[in-house]
Protein backbone atom coordinates (compact mmCIF):
# COMPACT_ATOMS: atom_id res chain seq x y z
CA UNK A 1 0.00 0.00 0.00
CA UNK A 2 1.25 3.42 -0.93
CA UNK A 3 0.70 6.20 1.62
CA UNK A 4 -0.40 9.57 0.34
CA UNK A 5 1.11 12.20 2.58
CA UNK A 6 1.99 15.89 2.61
CA UNK A 7 5.56 16.88 1.72
CA UNK A 8 6.20 17.85 5.37
CA UNK A 9 4.99 14.44 6.51
CA UNK A 10 7.25 12.77 3.96
CA UNK A 11 10.22 14.74 5.27
CA UNK A 12 9.43 13.43 8.78
CA UNK A 13 9.32 9.85 7.47
CA UNK A 14 12.96 9.95 6.33
CA UNK A 15 15.10 9.25 9.41
CA UNK A 16 18.54 10.61 10.22
CA UNK A 17 21.26 8.02 9.63
CA UNK A 18 19.52 6.24 6.75
CA UNK A 19 21.07 5.28 3.43
CA UNK A 20 19.33 7.65 1.02
CA UNK A 21 19.40 7.12 -2.76
CA UNK A 22 19.00 10.27 -4.87
CA UNK A 23 18.46 10.83 -8.60
CA UNK A 24 20.54 13.27 -10.68
CA UNK A 25 19.60 16.93 -11.11
CA UNK A 26 17.43 17.62 -14.16
CA UNK A 27 16.30 14.00 -14.38
CA UNK A 28 14.34 13.28 -11.22
CA UNK A 29 16.00 15.22 -8.38
CA UNK A 30 13.75 16.31 -5.51
CA UNK A 31 15.28 19.55 -4.16
CA UNK A 32 11.87 20.69 -2.89
CA UNK A 33 11.66 17.80 -0.44
CA UNK A 34 15.39 18.00 0.29
CA UNK A 35 14.92 21.58 1.52
CA UNK A 36 12.33 20.27 3.99
CA UNK A 37 14.80 17.61 5.17
CA UNK A 38 17.28 20.42 5.83
CA UNK A 39 14.59 22.47 7.63
CA UNK A 40 13.89 19.62 9.99
CA UNK A 41 17.61 19.17 10.74
CA UNK A 42 18.24 15.70 9.30
CA UNK A 43 21.73 14.30 10.12
CA UNK A 44 24.21 11.48 9.46
CA UNK A 45 22.89 10.47 6.05
CA UNK A 46 24.68 8.00 3.82
CA UNK A 47 23.82 9.52 0.46
CA UNK A 48 24.02 7.34 -2.65
CA UNK A 49 23.99 9.40 -5.84
CA UNK A 50 22.52 7.39 -8.69
CA UNK A 51 24.98 7.98 -10.23
CA UNK A 52 25.88 11.69 -9.76
CA UNK A 53 24.84 14.58 -7.54
CA UNK A 54 24.18 18.25 -8.05
CA UNK A 55 22.54 21.10 -6.20
CA UNK A 56 20.35 19.03 -3.86
CA UNK A 57 23.36 16.99 -2.73
CA UNK A 58 25.47 20.11 -2.30
CA UNK A 59 22.73 21.64 -0.14
CA UNK A 60 22.53 18.54 2.06
CA UNK A 61 26.31 18.65 2.53
CA UNK A 62 26.24 22.38 3.28
CA UNK A 63 23.58 21.79 5.90
CA UNK A 64 25.79 19.24 7.65
CA UNK A 65 23.32 16.43 6.93
CA UNK A 66 25.74 14.04 5.19
CA UNK A 67 28.13 11.64 6.94
CA UNK A 68 28.99 9.47 3.91
CA UNK A 69 28.76 10.35 0.24
CA UNK A 70 28.85 7.68 -2.44
CA UNK A 71 28.97 9.33 -5.88
CA UNK A 72 30.59 9.40 -9.31
CA UNK A 73 30.59 13.21 -9.31
CA UNK A 74 29.02 16.30 -7.78
CA UNK A 75 28.63 19.31 -10.06
CA UNK A 76 26.31 22.26 -10.66
CA UNK A 77 26.61 21.82 -14.45
CA UNK A 78 26.90 25.14 -16.29
CA UNK A 79 27.04 26.92 -12.90
CA UNK A 80 30.36 25.19 -12.15
CA UNK A 81 31.71 23.25 -9.19
CA UNK A 82 29.67 22.34 -6.13
CA UNK A 83 30.93 24.70 -3.40
CA UNK A 84 29.77 22.91 -0.22
CA UNK A 85 31.00 19.57 -1.58
CA UNK A 86 34.47 21.00 -2.31
CA UNK A 87 34.63 22.57 1.14
CA UNK A 88 33.57 19.34 2.87
CA UNK A 89 36.22 17.39 0.92
CA UNK A 90 38.93 19.84 1.99
CA UNK A 91 38.03 19.84 5.67
CA UNK A 92 37.32 16.10 5.77
CA UNK A 93 33.82 16.50 7.21
CA UNK A 94 32.30 13.80 4.94
CA UNK A 95 33.42 10.25 4.33
CA UNK A 96 33.91 9.90 0.59
CA UNK A 97 33.25 6.85 -1.54
CA UNK A 98 34.18 7.94 -5.03
CA UNK A 99 32.71 5.78 -7.79
CA UNK A 100 32.27 5.66 -11.54
CA UNK A 101 28.73 5.86 -12.98
CA UNK A 102 28.33 2.35 -14.40
CA UNK A 103 29.70 0.82 -11.17
CA UNK A 104 26.89 2.53 -9.24
CA UNK A 105 24.40 1.11 -11.73
CA UNK A 106 26.03 -2.33 -11.41
CA UNK A 107 25.74 -2.16 -7.60
CA UNK A 108 22.09 -1.12 -7.83
CA UNK A 109 21.43 -3.86 -10.40
CA UNK A 110 22.89 -6.43 -8.00
CA UNK A 111 20.50 -5.22 -5.28
CA UNK A 112 17.62 -5.22 -7.78
CA UNK A 113 18.33 -8.85 -8.60
CA UNK A 114 19.00 -9.84 -5.01
CA UNK A 115 22.55 -11.03 -5.70
CA UNK A 116 25.60 -9.95 -3.64
CA UNK A 117 27.73 -8.45 -6.42
CA UNK A 118 27.93 -7.69 -10.12
CA UNK A 119 30.92 -7.93 -12.49
CA UNK A 120 31.82 -4.88 -14.57
CA UNK A 121 34.32 -4.06 -17.31
CA UNK A 122 37.11 -1.51 -17.07
CA UNK A 123 38.17 0.28 -13.86
CA UNK A 124 41.38 -1.79 -13.30
CA UNK A 125 44.33 0.58 -12.98
CA UNK A 126 42.15 3.41 -11.74
CA UNK A 127 42.75 4.96 -8.30
CA UNK A 128 38.96 4.87 -7.88
CA UNK A 129 39.30 1.10 -7.48
CA UNK A 130 42.24 1.46 -5.06
CA UNK A 131 40.11 3.53 -2.69
CA UNK A 132 37.12 1.16 -2.59
CA UNK A 133 37.21 -1.76 -0.17
CA UNK A 134 33.81 -2.94 -1.45
CA UNK A 135 35.07 -3.45 -5.01
CA UNK A 136 37.39 -6.31 -5.82
CA UNK A 137 39.39 -7.64 -8.74
CA UNK A 138 38.76 -11.28 -9.48
CA UNK A 139 39.39 -13.56 -12.41
CA UNK A 140 36.70 -14.43 -14.91
CA UNK A 141 35.46 -17.85 -13.65
CA UNK A 142 35.13 -18.95 -17.28
CA UNK A 143 38.54 -17.65 -18.37
CA UNK A 144 41.28 -17.48 -15.71
CA UNK A 145 43.49 -15.30 -17.92
CA UNK A 146 41.09 -12.37 -17.64
CA UNK A 147 40.85 -10.07 -14.65
CA UNK A 148 37.54 -8.41 -13.93
CA UNK A 149 36.12 -6.08 -11.27
CA UNK A 150 33.16 -7.01 -9.07
CA UNK A 151 31.24 -4.41 -7.09
CA UNK A 152 29.08 -5.21 -4.09
CA UNK A 153 25.33 -4.64 -4.14
CA UNK A 154 24.05 -1.16 -3.25
CA UNK A 155 20.74 -1.19 -1.42
CA UNK A 156 19.56 2.21 -0.18
CA UNK A 157 17.06 2.24 2.68
CA UNK A 158 15.05 4.89 0.89
CA UNK A 159 15.06 6.20 -2.68
CA UNK A 160 13.83 9.79 -2.89
CA UNK A 161 12.98 11.40 -6.22
CA UNK A 162 10.58 13.72 -8.01
CA UNK A 163 8.41 12.60 -10.94
CA UNK A 164 5.85 14.18 -13.24
CA UNK A 165 2.88 12.15 -12.11
CA UNK A 166 1.48 9.44 -9.86
CA UNK A 167 -1.98 7.93 -9.90
CA UNK A 168 -4.14 7.54 -6.80
CA UNK A 169 -3.11 3.87 -6.63
CA UNK A 170 0.55 4.76 -6.12
CA UNK A 171 1.89 4.01 -9.60
CA UNK A 172 4.45 6.60 -10.75
CA UNK A 173 5.26 7.60 -14.32
CA UNK A 174 9.01 7.88 -14.97
CA UNK A 175 8.99 7.55 -18.76
CA UNK A 176 12.48 7.13 -20.11
CA UNK A 177 14.18 7.79 -16.77
CA UNK A 178 14.89 4.17 -16.17
CA UNK A 179 17.92 4.77 -13.96
CA UNK A 180 15.37 6.14 -11.49
CA UNK A 181 13.31 2.97 -11.98
CA UNK A 182 16.49 0.98 -11.19
CA UNK A 183 17.11 3.06 -8.06
CA UNK A 184 13.54 2.39 -6.87
CA UNK A 185 13.81 -1.34 -7.61
CA UNK A 186 17.10 -1.57 -5.69
CA UNK A 187 15.96 0.38 -2.62
CA UNK A 188 13.97 -0.96 0.34
CA UNK A 189 11.45 1.88 -0.04
CA UNK A 190 10.76 4.62 -2.59
CA UNK A 191 9.41 8.04 -1.53
CA UNK A 192 8.24 10.12 -4.46
CA UNK A 193 7.16 13.74 -4.82
CA UNK A 194 5.08 14.46 -7.94
CA UNK A 195 3.76 17.40 -9.91
CA UNK A 196 0.24 15.98 -10.12
CA UNK A 197 -1.91 13.00 -9.19
CA UNK A 198 -4.05 11.23 -11.77
CA UNK A 199 -7.46 9.82 -10.89
CA UNK A 200 -7.15 7.11 -13.56
CA UNK A 201 -4.60 4.33 -13.33
CA UNK A 202 -1.39 5.02 -15.28
CA UNK A 203 -1.27 1.31 -16.07
CA UNK A 204 -4.53 1.47 -18.06
CA UNK A 205 -2.75 3.01 -21.04
CA UNK A 206 -0.57 0.34 -22.64
CA UNK A 207 1.46 3.03 -24.43
CA UNK A 208 2.51 4.47 -21.08
CA UNK A 209 2.67 1.39 -18.87
CA UNK A 210 6.26 0.37 -19.61
CA UNK A 211 7.45 3.73 -18.29
CA UNK A 212 5.51 3.39 -15.03
CA UNK A 213 7.01 2.34 -11.69
CA UNK A 214 4.34 0.09 -10.15
CA UNK A 215 3.00 0.91 -6.70
CA UNK A 216 4.55 -2.27 -5.27
CA UNK A 217 7.84 -0.35 -4.98
CA UNK A 218 6.35 2.97 -3.88
CA UNK A 219 5.97 3.49 -0.12
CA UNK A 220 4.80 7.08 -0.18
CA UNK A 221 3.71 9.79 -2.59
CA UNK A 222 3.42 13.52 -1.88
CA UNK A 223 2.18 16.10 -4.33
CA UNK A 224 4.67 18.97 -4.55
CA UNK A 225 4.32 21.20 -7.58
CA UNK A 226 7.68 22.39 -8.92
CA UNK A 227 9.33 19.94 -6.53
CA UNK A 228 12.24 19.65 -8.94
CA UNK A 229 12.93 23.41 -8.91
CA UNK A 230 15.43 25.00 -9.32
CA UNK A 231 16.89 21.93 -11.04
CA UNK A 232 14.88 20.57 -13.96
CA UNK A 233 12.43 17.72 -14.30
CA UNK A 234 13.08 15.53 -17.33
CA UNK A 235 10.82 16.38 -20.29
CA UNK A 236 8.68 18.66 -18.05
CA UNK A 237 10.68 21.79 -17.26
CA UNK A 238 14.32 22.85 -17.65
CA UNK A 239 16.58 23.94 -14.82
CA UNK A 240 16.36 27.53 -13.62
CA UNK A 241 19.91 28.46 -14.57
CA UNK A 242 19.76 31.89 -12.93
CA UNK A 243 18.64 30.49 -9.60
CA UNK A 244 21.39 27.85 -9.65
CA UNK A 245 23.94 30.59 -10.46
CA UNK A 246 22.57 32.53 -7.51
CA UNK A 247 23.03 29.48 -5.30
CA UNK A 248 26.54 28.86 -6.64
CA UNK A 249 27.55 32.43 -5.73
CA UNK A 250 25.91 32.38 -2.31
CA UNK A 251 27.31 28.98 -1.31
CA UNK A 252 30.92 30.07 -1.85
CA UNK A 253 30.98 30.85 1.87
CA UNK A 254 29.30 28.90 4.69
CA UNK A 255 27.57 32.13 5.76
CA UNK A 256 26.27 32.74 2.23
CA UNK A 257 24.99 29.17 2.08
CA UNK A 258 23.13 29.58 5.40
CA UNK A 259 21.59 32.84 4.21
CA UNK A 260 20.48 31.21 0.94
CA UNK A 261 18.84 28.25 2.67
CA UNK A 262 17.13 30.50 5.25
CA UNK A 263 15.82 32.67 2.42
CA UNK A 264 14.27 29.65 0.74
CA UNK A 265 12.78 28.52 4.04
CA UNK A 266 10.93 31.77 4.64
CA UNK A 267 9.76 31.91 1.01
CA UNK A 268 8.34 28.38 1.10
CA UNK B 1 33.22 38.93 -44.71
CA UNK B 2 31.90 37.45 -41.44
CA UNK B 3 33.57 37.69 -38.05
CA UNK B 4 36.81 35.65 -37.90
CA UNK B 5 36.71 32.07 -36.63
CA UNK B 6 37.00 32.05 -32.83
CA UNK B 7 39.21 29.71 -30.85
CA UNK B 8 36.14 27.76 -29.70
CA UNK B 9 34.81 27.45 -33.24
CA UNK B 10 38.16 26.07 -34.35
CA UNK B 11 37.97 23.46 -31.58
CA UNK B 12 34.39 22.55 -32.52
CA UNK B 13 35.45 22.11 -36.15
CA UNK B 14 38.52 20.08 -35.12
CA UNK B 15 36.35 17.77 -33.02
CA UNK B 16 34.14 17.14 -36.06
CA UNK B 17 37.27 16.20 -38.05
CA UNK B 18 38.43 13.81 -35.31
CA UNK B 19 35.03 12.10 -35.39
CA UNK B 20 35.05 11.46 -39.13
CA UNK B 21 33.77 7.96 -39.90
CA UNK B 22 32.02 7.25 -36.59
CA UNK B 23 28.48 5.83 -36.63
CA UNK B 24 27.59 6.61 -33.02
CA UNK B 25 29.12 9.27 -30.80
CA UNK B 26 28.01 10.09 -27.26
CA UNK B 27 28.70 13.24 -25.28
CA UNK B 28 28.67 13.43 -21.46
CA UNK B 29 27.50 16.13 -19.07
CA UNK B 30 28.98 19.63 -19.08
CA UNK B 31 30.57 19.26 -22.53
CA UNK B 32 29.25 21.98 -24.85
CA UNK B 33 32.13 21.94 -27.33
CA UNK B 34 32.22 18.15 -27.81
CA UNK B 35 28.43 18.29 -28.22
CA UNK B 36 28.82 21.01 -30.84
CA UNK B 37 31.53 19.04 -32.67
CA UNK B 38 29.37 15.92 -32.80
CA UNK B 39 26.37 17.92 -33.99
CA UNK B 40 28.56 19.54 -36.65
CA UNK B 41 29.69 16.17 -38.03
CA UNK B 42 26.07 15.05 -38.16
CA UNK B 43 25.06 18.23 -40.01
CA UNK B 44 28.01 18.05 -42.45
CA UNK B 45 27.35 14.40 -43.26
CA UNK B 46 23.68 15.16 -43.79
CA UNK B 47 24.52 18.10 -46.06
CA UNK B 48 26.99 16.05 -48.08
CA UNK B 49 24.80 12.94 -48.34
CA UNK B 50 27.20 10.84 -46.24
CA UNK B 51 26.46 8.19 -43.61
CA UNK B 52 24.01 9.12 -40.84
CA UNK B 53 25.72 9.85 -37.53
CA UNK B 54 23.89 8.90 -34.32
CA UNK B 55 24.56 11.58 -31.72
CA UNK B 56 23.64 10.87 -28.10
CA UNK B 57 23.87 13.95 -25.88
CA UNK B 58 23.46 13.09 -22.20
CA UNK B 59 21.03 15.44 -20.53
CA UNK B 60 19.24 16.21 -23.80
CA UNK B 61 15.65 15.26 -24.56
CA UNK B 62 15.87 16.04 -28.29
CA UNK B 63 19.33 14.70 -29.09
CA UNK B 64 19.18 11.41 -27.24
CA UNK B 65 17.22 8.33 -28.26
CA UNK B 66 18.11 6.08 -25.30
CA UNK B 67 15.00 4.67 -23.62
CA UNK B 68 16.85 2.49 -21.11
CA UNK B 69 17.96 5.27 -18.77
CA UNK B 70 21.48 6.52 -18.13
CA UNK B 71 22.81 2.97 -17.91
CA UNK B 72 22.02 2.31 -21.58
CA UNK B 73 25.03 4.39 -22.67
CA UNK B 74 27.32 2.12 -20.65
CA UNK B 75 25.68 -1.04 -21.96
CA UNK B 76 26.04 0.28 -25.52
CA UNK B 77 29.73 0.92 -24.90
CA UNK B 78 30.28 -2.57 -23.46
CA UNK B 79 28.70 -4.13 -26.54
CA UNK B 80 30.70 -2.10 -29.04
CA UNK B 81 27.73 -0.01 -30.13
CA UNK B 82 29.48 3.26 -29.34
CA UNK B 83 32.39 4.50 -31.46
CA UNK B 84 33.44 7.74 -29.81
CA UNK B 85 33.22 9.61 -26.51
CA UNK B 86 34.92 12.57 -24.83
CA UNK B 87 36.74 12.96 -21.56
CA UNK B 88 37.90 16.19 -20.02
CA UNK B 89 40.26 16.15 -17.11
CA UNK B 90 41.55 18.61 -14.59
CA UNK B 91 44.87 16.92 -15.25
CA UNK B 92 45.99 14.78 -18.20
CA UNK B 93 49.44 13.22 -18.24
CA UNK B 94 51.81 11.96 -20.92
CA UNK B 95 50.67 8.34 -20.49
CA UNK B 96 47.09 9.34 -21.25
CA UNK B 97 45.99 9.08 -17.61
CA UNK B 98 43.06 11.32 -16.76
CA UNK B 99 42.33 12.94 -13.38
CA UNK B 100 38.80 14.22 -12.81
CA UNK B 101 38.96 14.07 -9.01
CA UNK B 102 41.37 16.74 -7.77
CA UNK B 103 44.91 17.90 -7.01
CA UNK B 104 47.01 16.79 -4.05
CA UNK B 105 46.27 13.84 -1.82
CA UNK B 106 42.97 11.95 -1.80
CA UNK B 107 40.51 12.09 -0.08
CA UNK B 108 41.00 15.62 1.31
CA UNK B 109 42.12 17.16 -1.97
CA UNK B 110 42.88 20.88 -1.59
CA UNK B 111 41.33 21.39 -5.04
CA UNK B 112 38.45 19.02 -5.68
CA UNK B 113 36.79 18.59 -9.09
CA UNK B 114 33.36 16.98 -9.64
CA UNK B 115 34.53 13.35 -9.91
CA UNK B 116 35.31 10.53 -12.29
CA UNK B 117 31.84 10.22 -13.90
CA UNK B 118 31.93 7.24 -16.31
CA UNK B 119 35.59 7.68 -17.28
CA UNK B 120 37.04 4.65 -15.43
CA UNK B 121 34.82 2.43 -17.57
CA UNK B 122 34.27 4.15 -20.92
CA UNK B 123 38.02 4.68 -21.44
CA UNK B 124 38.35 0.89 -21.74
CA UNK B 125 35.43 0.29 -24.05
CA UNK B 126 35.01 3.17 -26.49
CA UNK B 127 37.43 2.89 -29.43
CA UNK B 128 37.88 6.61 -30.01
CA UNK B 129 38.06 8.59 -26.78
CA UNK B 130 38.89 12.22 -27.50
CA UNK B 131 40.53 14.04 -24.61
CA UNK B 132 39.38 17.60 -24.56
CA UNK B 133 40.83 20.25 -22.30
CA UNK B 134 40.42 23.89 -23.25
CA UNK B 135 43.22 25.07 -20.98
CA UNK B 136 46.67 24.21 -22.34
CA UNK B 137 49.00 24.79 -19.39
CA UNK B 138 51.60 23.22 -17.15
CA UNK B 139 48.96 22.71 -14.47
CA UNK B 140 46.49 20.86 -16.75
CA UNK B 141 48.97 18.84 -18.88
CA UNK B 142 51.24 17.27 -16.31
CA UNK B 143 54.05 14.75 -16.02
CA UNK B 144 52.00 12.52 -13.73
CA UNK B 145 48.39 13.00 -12.59
CA UNK B 146 47.75 13.26 -8.82
CA UNK B 147 44.84 10.79 -9.08
CA UNK B 148 44.09 8.30 -11.86
CA UNK B 149 40.38 8.46 -12.62
CA UNK B 150 40.98 6.45 -15.78
CA UNK B 151 44.29 4.95 -16.94
CA UNK B 152 45.56 5.59 -20.47
CA UNK B 153 47.12 2.17 -20.97
CA UNK B 154 46.49 -1.30 -19.53
CA UNK B 155 48.25 -4.66 -19.64
CA UNK B 156 46.86 -7.59 -21.65
CA UNK B 157 45.19 -9.32 -18.68
CA UNK B 158 42.45 -6.69 -18.76
CA UNK B 159 39.79 -6.51 -21.46
CA UNK B 160 40.31 -3.28 -23.36
CA UNK B 161 39.21 -2.20 -26.80
CA UNK B 162 39.07 1.53 -26.15
CA UNK B 163 41.34 4.32 -25.08
CA UNK B 164 42.78 7.71 -25.92
CA UNK B 165 42.63 8.70 -29.58
CA UNK B 166 43.56 12.38 -29.51
CA UNK B 167 44.08 15.31 -27.15
CA UNK B 168 42.67 18.66 -28.16
CA UNK B 169 43.33 21.94 -26.31
CA UNK B 170 42.89 25.61 -27.13
CA UNK B 171 46.45 25.62 -28.52
CA UNK B 172 47.18 22.28 -30.18
CA UNK B 173 46.12 18.84 -31.34
CA UNK B 174 47.93 15.64 -30.33
CA UNK B 175 47.33 12.04 -31.38
CA UNK B 176 47.99 9.11 -29.02
CA UNK B 177 50.05 6.04 -29.84
CA UNK B 178 48.61 3.22 -27.72
CA UNK B 179 51.55 0.88 -28.32
CA UNK B 180 54.09 3.43 -27.11
CA UNK B 181 51.70 5.02 -24.60
CA UNK B 182 52.74 8.49 -25.80
CA UNK B 183 51.24 11.57 -27.39
CA UNK B 184 52.43 13.00 -30.71
CA UNK B 185 52.00 16.66 -31.63
CA UNK B 186 49.92 16.79 -34.82
CA UNK B 187 49.33 20.52 -35.27
CA UNK B 188 49.33 23.85 -33.48
CA UNK B 189 46.40 26.26 -33.72
CA UNK B 190 46.81 29.62 -35.45
CA UNK B 191 48.68 31.98 -33.14
CA UNK B 192 50.71 29.20 -31.49
CA UNK B 193 54.06 27.71 -32.53
CA UNK B 194 55.72 24.48 -31.48
CA UNK B 195 57.87 26.34 -28.92
CA UNK B 196 54.72 27.67 -27.21
CA UNK B 197 53.41 24.14 -26.94
CA UNK B 198 56.70 22.78 -25.58
CA UNK B 199 56.76 25.53 -22.97
CA UNK B 200 53.22 24.90 -21.75
CA UNK B 201 53.08 21.09 -21.82
CA UNK B 202 54.24 19.30 -18.69
CA UNK B 203 54.95 15.91 -20.29
CA UNK B 204 57.20 14.67 -23.09
CA UNK B 205 55.72 13.82 -26.47
CA UNK B 206 56.82 13.00 -30.01
CA UNK B 207 57.19 15.34 -33.00
CA UNK B 208 58.01 18.33 -30.79
CA UNK B 209 59.09 20.60 -33.63
CA UNK B 210 55.81 20.26 -35.51
CA UNK B 211 55.23 23.02 -38.09
CA UNK B 212 51.69 22.01 -39.12
CA UNK B 213 48.91 24.51 -38.44
CA UNK B 214 45.44 23.24 -37.48
CA UNK B 215 43.15 23.92 -40.46
CA UNK B 216 40.31 26.44 -40.09
CA UNK B 217 36.71 25.73 -41.13
CA UNK B 218 35.57 27.16 -44.47
CA UNK B 219 32.85 29.85 -44.64
CA UNK B 220 30.01 27.36 -45.17
CA UNK B 221 31.06 25.27 -42.16
CA UNK B 222 31.48 28.36 -40.02
CA UNK B 223 27.98 29.56 -40.85
CA UNK B 224 26.63 26.09 -40.03
CA UNK B 225 28.26 26.35 -36.57
CA UNK B 226 26.81 29.84 -36.07
CA UNK B 227 23.35 28.84 -37.29
CA UNK B 228 22.10 25.29 -36.89
CA UNK B 229 24.66 24.07 -34.34
CA UNK B 230 24.21 27.09 -32.08
CA UNK B 231 20.44 26.51 -32.11
CA UNK B 232 20.79 22.78 -31.40
CA UNK B 233 23.08 23.56 -28.43
CA UNK B 234 20.57 25.90 -26.79
CA UNK B 235 18.51 23.14 -25.21
CA UNK B 236 21.30 21.83 -22.97
CA UNK B 237 23.79 24.71 -23.03
CA UNK B 238 21.85 27.97 -23.18
CA UNK B 239 24.66 30.05 -21.68
CA UNK B 240 27.34 28.63 -23.93
CA UNK B 241 25.17 29.02 -27.05
CA UNK B 242 24.28 32.57 -26.04
CA UNK B 243 27.99 33.50 -25.95
CA UNK B 244 28.72 32.10 -29.41
CA UNK B 245 28.81 34.43 -32.42
CA UNK B 246 25.72 34.13 -34.60
CA UNK B 247 22.62 35.88 -35.83
CA UNK B 248 20.19 37.16 -33.17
Amino acid sequence: MTDFVTPREMAEMIPSGCKLGLAPDDYAAAPGLVRMLIDRGIRDLHVVCAPIGGMQVDMLIGAGAVATLETSAVSLGEAGGAPCFSRAVRDGSIRLRDATCPAVFAGLTAAEKGVPFMPIRGIIGSDVLEKRDDWKVTSNPFDDAEKIVVVSAIQPDIALFHAPEADRFGNVRLGRRRETMLLAHASKKAFVTVERISEVSLLDDEKMAAGVLPAIYVSAVAQLEKGGWPTGLYAEYPRDGQEIEKYARAARSPEGFQAYVRGLGSAA
Amino acid sequence: MSEACTSRELMIYTISRLLKGVRHVAVGQSSPMPAAGAMLLRALNQRDGLEHVQVSILGSVKHNSFTGGAEELFDCAAQGRLDAFFLGGGQIDGRGNVNLVGTGDYPNNPVRWPGSFGSAYLYFLVPRVILFREEHSLRSLVERVDFVSAPGVTDETVYRRGGPHALLTNAALFSFDREAGRFRLESTHPGYGWRDIRGTTGFSYDNEQCEVTTPLPDEATLSLIRGRIREELRECYPQFAGNMPGPG
